[in-house]
This record gives C-alpha cells, structure tokens and sequence, in this order.
C-alpha cells in the first residue's frame, strides 16, 4: 500500500527544494492528485505549530496518529508538503519507529508485553491464548475490527509481570484466563467503550 | 492533627488497581465526614504489595498492601473505629516510619528515590517542603568548576549502563567554547524489564529538573532535551505539569533565580526504537531522523545536537547530583565502594518473591540484593541466575551471588551494572532460551546500519533457535564463540558490541544446558519442546 506514495515525482521535487532552502515549500497545484486539497482542518491544526522546525518530523507524525489512530498514506504526502521534507524521509522515518501503523487498530488495541520480566513469567502462553481467541495473528485486526492484537517490549510495569495493555489500561499479573475474560466482552453490544 | 493517607498511584500501582482503591477510599472517607487527606504519590518500590496504601496518623505511618477496595472499609476501621488499631492481618506491611521490620524497603538506602511515594508529585509545594530547589540555590552560589569538582568528589558514575565519571564528563563539557551547548537526558529505558526511570520520573519529576538545570549552570548549557519513551504516558504528563510549574516558580526560563542563568526544557517523546538509547542514535532521533547511530569520536560532548557540544547523562545520573549538594560529596561517595560512590536504583523482577524498586549503596552482594531484599524466588522454586543489563547484560549463576554489586565487579564476570534491569530467573527458565530470546530482541532493533550486527545477530538466533528446537548438532555451538567474537569486535555501536554477552554468559555458565539440548535433546528445564513446531514467539 505505502509504495504507491513514491509516485508523486513532480511533488517530491518541489519539496525537496524548498525545504534545501530552509524556506517553507511554496503552494503547489497537483491537478489531479489528492493533495491539491489543502489538509483537513484538524490535521492543518495539527501540522501548524511545527512549519519551520527542522526537528519537528517524529513530533508531528506521533500528534498524527495519536489523533487518527494510524499513520495513512495522505497524511505522510500532507506532511511532507506542509513541513517541506522529502517525502523519502518522512516515509524512512515513519517506518523506522516501531510506534508508527499504517493501518487503522482496532476499538481495542490489546498490547501483550514481551519485556524479559514478563518473558520468564510466560507472557508467551498469554500471547498464544489471545491470539487463539481472536483468531489473529500479530498486529492484525478481527474481522469485526474490535480488537487488534500487538506485542510491546516493555511497559515499564515489569514488577507486575506478565503484562496487558488494553487501550490505555495497563492489566497486571495476567494469565492467559484472566486475560481472555477481560477482553472478552468488551465492545460487544450495550457495552461502551 | 490531619491524618494523611496515601495511595501509590505510578503506572504499577494502576495495573494492580490503584485506581479502584483510591475512588472507594475517596467515597468512605466522604460519607464517613473523616478529617483525612487523600493523597496520590508515586511508587514508593515495594511493587508486589500493590496496591500500597500509608496511614500517616499521630506522628506514625503504617504501609498496607495489597488493599483492595473491600478492605478499605476495615482499613479504615483500625484508624478511626471504636477498637485499637491491631492490623494482625496479612496487608500490614511495616508499621514503623523507617520500614525496619520490611526488610525488603528497610534494608534499601533511597537517594534519588527518596520522595517516591512520599510526595505528591503534582505538587511542586510538596518538592519545596522537602528541601526541593535547595541545591540549585546552592550551586548558583558556587562556580562551575566548584560544582563540577563536587560531582567528581563524589564519585559519582553514569547510571545509563557504562558508569563513565559524570564529573570528567561535564568538566568536558564546561571546556568547550561557544555560547550553544545542550544538555541531554536519556529517559529511553530501552531494556525490557527495567523501570527505573520510569519509577522516578512519575514519582519525583521535579528531582531530575533539578539535576538539569545544576548541569546547565556547570557546563554553561542553554537547552535541555529530555527523550522519553512513548510507552510511558504518564511519566510524561508528570515532566509536563513539572516544567510549567517550575516555569512559574522561576527555575526554569530566563534569569533563574536572579542568578543570569537561562534555561529551557524540550520533551521529545521517542517512538519505540531500542537503538535510540544509544546516545548518537538519540540525537538523530531529536533531530528527525531515523535513529542510526555514528561513529565516536567525535563524542557528544564535543559535537553532539546539530553540531554543538551536548552532555547527555540518564536520568538517575541527574537526579543524584541535588542530594551530592545538599548532603556533601563526602557523604555520597562514603556510601559506595573505592571507584564508585553513592546508590545504584534497580528493578529487580522476574521470579523473584519481592519485586519492585530497590536503590542500594553500590557494593551489596547480589546474594543479599537476591535473598535479603527480593525474598529470593517464588512460589519455593531454586534459582538459576540473574540477569543484569538486558540485551546487553549477561547471567550470572547461582555460584557468583557473592560477587558484588559494583561495575568492575560485575564486569568481570562477563555481565554488566547495565542501567538496573534485574531479572531473575528460576529453575523452570531455559538458560539457551532465555539467550534466544534476548538475541530475538537484539535482531529486531538492530537498525540494520552495520554488517556484523544486521547478519551476525540474524546468525546467532538462527543457531539459538536451531538448538531449542533440537536442530542443532555441538559443532553449531561451537562456532557460537567464534561468532559472538566478530560480532562483538565488528559492530559501529553499544547495541552490536554486547549483543553476544547473553549468549557468551550462559554459553560460560550454563554449557551443560547447551549440552543437553544439542546432544540428548532434552531442556532441563523443561521449557523447550523438540517435535519440529515450536511457536515463533514474536
Ligand atoms: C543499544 C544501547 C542502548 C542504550 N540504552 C540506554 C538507555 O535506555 N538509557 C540510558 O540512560 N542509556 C542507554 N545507553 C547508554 C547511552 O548511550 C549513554 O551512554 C548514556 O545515556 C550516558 O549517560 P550516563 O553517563 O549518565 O550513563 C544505551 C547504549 C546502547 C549502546
Ligand atoms: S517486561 Fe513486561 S512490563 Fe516490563
């Protein structure tokens, strides 16, 4: 999916000397190409406080998808042009991360820790079990697009091990059961998130 | 006199469910018309108690845990009920205000986490009551070179995993010329299974500012950057609401405390990427890149961010030098051993009866660190070893817990003082696994920039692999050495040149299990499975 943003020549030029001449990049007309829109309104927010930072890339591509949950391919060309990198980098950078997804998560993004405190606590069998359950695999979606299942290297709450995230709640001293009971239902109908 | 009651509310203490305990608490303590202040703290380490609630009445504090939101209400009892207080129950933890009857927080000596659990650290009034600011006061009224001889007076080491002097290295950083100089601290906790920083910064935030902005007055820096990972939301609010509160108080900004001093603090949040830890990698990663590390020299300190000279230190290193003022070079070092003075924190977890956050002086035995502190392993079961310093740390057997706690000591075993992450491992942990599985971590987070470490840590899991799986034959882990050798020698950065110490301790410590796997096919702890489909674990 993310190749496809290579074919954009004419803009990667435009781009990349603008942004060699530590000026902002001038505003172009692609006819014909998504971005002759400007950005929508709450990514323009997002993008403005950081034109003209040379530093601001990994900042604003975290504001991005903590705001839309992923990283699409529109908002890697948006920045780009909006902040006047190339968009080889944004696209390097955005894929160096490990933070970074380029597909929407699901309601749930359930996070199994596979930090070494967690390891010899057997997160392992945990991971089995939900994916078992889920019928996923590793940074996959349910069909229902209700829970994504994912690995972390750590959460930092080691002396709790083993470790779930769901969404923002961090679940301490799992087992596989206890696990799977406090997923299983969430989302489901007359529950809300 | 207001009772105080506080609960423990760091990311450990919410995943043990602090939140519950504290809305219940809040709610008895409201229908019942109690003259009790909730507070919320930090973690105070005692971690395998939670949730941690203190009672600090008449002058006495007594720690419970865990107390669950049933017991609030016989919790509250033994306070402020008809009957004595008598908590013969089994979430008494200490009643006594040094915590001398918890061997686990009684035998520990808290310097950088001292107020963790203690204060608010919300409240920057809470700081200031416990001696909060005095020591930036203190070295505003000193030199540079004043400061900077009280930090090596202090012997005082770098606490991010190779314990180069932090004296000599700000002595280095004050010398270079030029207006333009930045301070970075390295709040990355890349090792899977330490929480340090993460401990200190939720429960102390105002404890590393200071220690910044001391450097900043000793190396004559104008900016500070502080790289913390993602995955700790809440440590990262807390250094938010830190920074606005001390820009209000006047410590950080322009002309602090009327002293001439400007200096600012930028967060940049890092992305998940093990190699950013390393300090170039770091400073590409600040400055948009992706995190590949170069070669040094040149050093940070001489050319750093953008070019300019950059001090970067972790976050424990920091948070040190304000108690080093206040309490004396003398004091600090008088608590290590002859090259290292002071405290080390470590996060001591894994098959351990008492996890959570110790800070002792530098020097204990891993024996007494083990058994007297972490209440040695659980559930009855034997211990195997120790890891310390993550991917880049090694195991240490049963046979060396006497070694002690220090970074020439542990070096030379073949492990490394590392940042503090301190697993321990039971009978039921495979030792090749557990190299396996390091070297699965390493693999993933090389950034793929140099050879020996892109291919050579790919061969060293394949070969790690090979052998839990029964594949592998004794002239496979025979080459191992010779591998870990190149890759060791060849790598550009930290993460390659160690990534072998897992492989290479317990090939040295715990050959016969390597043994077993390759010539009866069997794991003697039982752990791996040899019909042909073991699970990639991720
Ligand atoms: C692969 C790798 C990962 C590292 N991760 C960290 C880390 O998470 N935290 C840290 O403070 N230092 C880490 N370091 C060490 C830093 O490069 C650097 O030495 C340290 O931040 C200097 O601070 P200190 O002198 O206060 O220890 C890492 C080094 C390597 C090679
Ligand atoms: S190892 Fe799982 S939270 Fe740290």
């Amino acid at each position: 999916m993310l190749e496809r943003i290579f074919v954009l020549p004419s803009q990667q030029r435009n781009v990349t000397m603008a942004s060699k001449n530590g000026t902002l990049p001038p505003k172009h007309v692609y006819r014909g190409d998504p971005l002759a829109e400007p950005p929508p309104p709450e990514l323009a927010a997002i993008l403005a406080p950081h034109r003209g930072e040379p530093d601001a890339l990994i900042t604003a591509l975290e504001e991005i998808q903590r705001h839309y949950g992923y990283l699409g391919k529109n908002h890697l060309q948006y920045v780009a042009r909006e902040l006047g990198f190339p968009l080889a980098r944004v696209f390097g950078v955005a894929t160096f991360y490990n933070l970074f997804r380029f597909a929407p998560p699901g309601k749930y993004q359930v996070r199994v820790c596979r930090g070494t405190a967690c390891h010899v606590n057997h997160s392992d069998e945990i991971l089995h079990a939900l994916s078992d359950h889920l019928g996923v695999g590793v940074d996959e979606t349910t069909p229902d697009n209700r829970f994504t299942l994912q690995v972390v290297a750590c959460m930092g709450a080691c002396s709790l091990a083993p470790v779930v995230v769901v969404n923002e709640e961090t679940l301490g001293r799992m087992t596989a059961d206890k696990a799977w009971a406090a997923l299983e239902h969430l989302g489901e109908e007359g529950e809300d998130a | 006199m207001k009772t105080v009651i506080r609960v423990g509310m760091s990311t450990c203490g919410l995943a043990a469910g602090a939140q519950a305990t504290y809305r219940a608490l809040a709610a008895a303590i409201h229908s019942r018309g109690l003259p009790v202040t909730l507070q919320a703290t930090g973690c105070v380490g005692a971690c395998h108690r939670e949730p941690l609630v203190e009672v600090a009445q008449n002058g006495a504090s007594i720690l419970y845990g865990p107390v669950t939101p049933a017991e609030v209400n016989a919790l509250l009892d033994l306070h402020f009920g008809a009957a004595t207080p008598s908590p013969a129950s089994d979430w008494l933890v200490s009643r006594h205000a040094d915590r001398r009857d918890y061997p686990f927080l009684g035998k520990q000596v808290k310097v950088t986490t001292q107020l963790c659990g203690v204060i608010d650290p919300h409240s920057l009034d809470d700081y200031l009551a416990h001696d909060g600011y005095q020591a930036l006061r203190q070295a505003l009224t000193m030199t540079p070179g004043q400061v900077i001889q009280a930090v090596k007076d202090a012997r005082l080491r770098g606490r991010g995993g190779a314990g180069f002097p932090t004296g000599v290295k700000w002595e280095i950083g004050h010398r270079q010329p030029g207006a333009r100089k930045f301070l970075i601290c390295n709040a990355d906790e890349g090792d899977p299974g330490a929480f340090m920083d993460r401990t200190m910064i939720e429960g102390d935030p105002h404890r590393l500012l200071e220690g910044m902005l001391i450097a900043a007055h000793a190396i004559g820096a104008s900016r500070g950057y502080i790289y913390i990972r993602a995955e700790y939301p809440l440590a990262v609010k807390a250094l938010h609401e830190a920074i606005d509160q001390g820009r209000r108080y006047g410590v950080i900004g322009q002309n602090i405390l009327g002293s001439g001093l400007d200096f600012d603090f930028v967060i940049k949040e890092g992305a998940g990427a093990f190699v950013c830890g390393e300090e170039t990698a770091l400073m590409r990663s600040i400055e948009g890149f992706r995190g590949m590390p170069t070669m040094r020299p040149p050093y940070p300190s001489e050319h750093g961010l953008w070019g300019a000279p950059t001090n970067i230190n972790n976050v424990e290193t920091y948070a040190s030098v304000p108690s080093i003022l206040l309490n004396g070079p003398g004091w600090y070092s008088g608590m290590g051993t002859a090259r290292s003075g002071g405290t080390k924190a470590f996060a001591l977890a894994g098959a351990i009866q008492n996890s959570g956050l110790v800070e002792i002086p530098i020097g204990l035995t891993l024996r007494e660190m083990i058994y007297d502190i972490g209440g040695g392993c659980r559930d009855g079961k034997a211990f195997k070893a120790v890891q310390l310093g993550g991917p880049s740390g090694g195991c240490i057997p049963a046979e060396l817990l006497d070694t002690r706690i220090d970074y020439e000591d542990l070096r030379a075993t073949g492990a490394i003082m590392g940042s503090g992450g301190m697993i321990v491992a039971d009978e039921t942990t495979c030792m090749v696994d557990i190299a396996r599985y390091f070297l699965t971590f390493t693999q993933d987070e090389s950034c793929g920039k140099c050879i020996p470490c892109r291919v050579g840590t790919r061969k060293l899991l394949n070969t790690l692999t090979a052998i839990t799986q029964g594949r592998a034959t004794q002239a496979d882990v025979d080459k191992l050495a010779g591998l870990c050798n190149t890759i060791h020698k060849a790598s550009l950065c930290g993460l390659g040149q160690t990534a072998p110490n897992p492989v290479l301790t317990t090939m040295r410590y715990f050959g016969h299990e390597y043994r077993a796997h390759v010539e009866e096919h069997v794991c003697p702890a039982g752990s791996c499975t040899f019909n042909g489909n073991t699970i990639d674990r991720g």
